[in-house]
């Protein structure tokens, strides 16, 4: 457990999260006013977005999980090097 | 503070970086073999690698006071060809005498494709008839969760590996369960964008408890911080959390899993 009160999480960590929140609202902004289509990473990133109005302690773990590759076995040949942040689905 | 940064890769690194690292309390570094960001030709281009790991990297490390150990690899980055995997392989056994080399490392998955687990199955091999430990990579981002659960099953199915003398690197929220629940050691690492921030690794410490975990700053030639592993010490103490639980994190546990290895000594 945290040796913090929730008073001093609050005090420690709130600026640092309103900042991240408002960065990423600016990203939606961002992405929903320019031109041309979003792709599977959107589509993930929404998904994501909808695990941080969950109850419980495994908000970080079940966003992480939201991005990633749900299958399992291995690919028959590694595509390139990169990763993007979300799986692109086995039709990629 | 004194600590150990378990997973460096200084050939990436400026002498400033040695300097920052001594300024703040690094008595040692362990510098895993990796991908240096394009593919080498051939596996004569490892041996030149390995020779900088093994011969000239330490001398630098030395200049600050500061001891340097190694891990032998082929990176996952470059194991979809097999056939320069199976030449670096055999260039390998050629170092593994080398006063700082500690074992196997950093082995793993990159995309989890079926050569990549093949590569990774001859690494575990080479570690397991030569004793050595091993230090594994995960996978980035989407491909960590699924890559990890391969690397658990490949290790799991050579019985000739003892748990307590792996440690899989690059655990998050999603991986870090499996890895210690599997009796492995955990590496979390602090990086600016991707994988853990201070917060993050300080979270898992007070979820997960002190056991069989350790931090690293993992810097390279991409976004990282050198000296995340203190930085994130800081903040711990921010937290208002004890001397010897920081030591514990950041010293005695790196320095109780590599003294598996009878050449890492302080």
């Amino acid at each position: 457990m945290t040796m913090m009160t929730r008073q001093k999480v609050m005090d420690q960590y709130f600026m640092d999260a309103r900042h991240k929140l408002i960065d990423i609202a600016a990203f939606l902004d961002r992405v929903e006013g320019a031109e041309g289509d979003e792709d599977f990473r959107m589509t993930a990133f929404r998904d994501a977005i909808k695990h941080l109005e969950d109850g419980g302690n495994d908000r970080a773990k079940d966003v992480l999980m939201a991005f990633s590759d749900p299958t399992e076995d291995p690919i028959a040949k590694a595509p390139g090097k990169g990763a993007c942040g979300a799986w692109p689905g086995e039709n990629a | 503070m004194r600590f150990i940064e378990p997973h460096a890769h200084m050939v990436s690194r400026t002498t400033d970086d040695y300097a920052d690292l001594a300024t703040s309390g690094c008595v040692a570094l362990c510098e895993p073999a990796f991908w240096a960001g394009f593919d080498r030709g051939s596996a004569e281009g490892f041996r030149d690698y390995f020779r900088q790991l093994t011969e000239y990297e330490p001398k630098r490390a030395a200049n600050y006071g500061i001891k340097h150990f190694t891990w032998l690899c082929i990176n996952p980055k470059e194991s979809e060809d097999m056939a320069l995997a199976a030449d670096v392989l055999e260039v390998i056994p050629e170092f593994m005498d080398c006063p700082n080399v500690l074992g196997i490392g950093e082995i793993g998955l990159n995309k989890n494709s079926r050569n990549e687990v093949k590569v990774l199955e001859m690494h575990v091999d080479l570690a397991a008839s030569h004793d050595q430990l091993i230090l594994v990579h995960t996978p980035h981002l989407e491909d960590k969760h699924k890559g990890t659960r391969l690397i658990l099953d490949v290790l799991k199915n050579d019985s000739r590996i003892k748990p307590e003398r792996v440690m899989i690197d690059h655990v998050e929220e999603h991986t870090i369960g499996m890895v210690l629940d599997a009796g492995h050691w955990g590496g979390m690492t602090l990086y600016p964008e991707s994988k853990c921030s201070p917060a993050r690794a300080i979270d898992m410490i007070e979820r997960f408890g002190s056991e069989r975990l350790w931090w690293d700053a993992a810097c390279d030639w991409g976004p990282s911080v050198p000296l995340a592993v203190p930085r994130t010490a800081c903040e711990m103490r921010r937290r208002g959390h004890e001397e010897a639980l920081i030591e514990k994190v950041i010293f005695e546990n790196p320095k109780a899993f590599l003294s598996q290895s009878e050449r890492f000594q302080l």
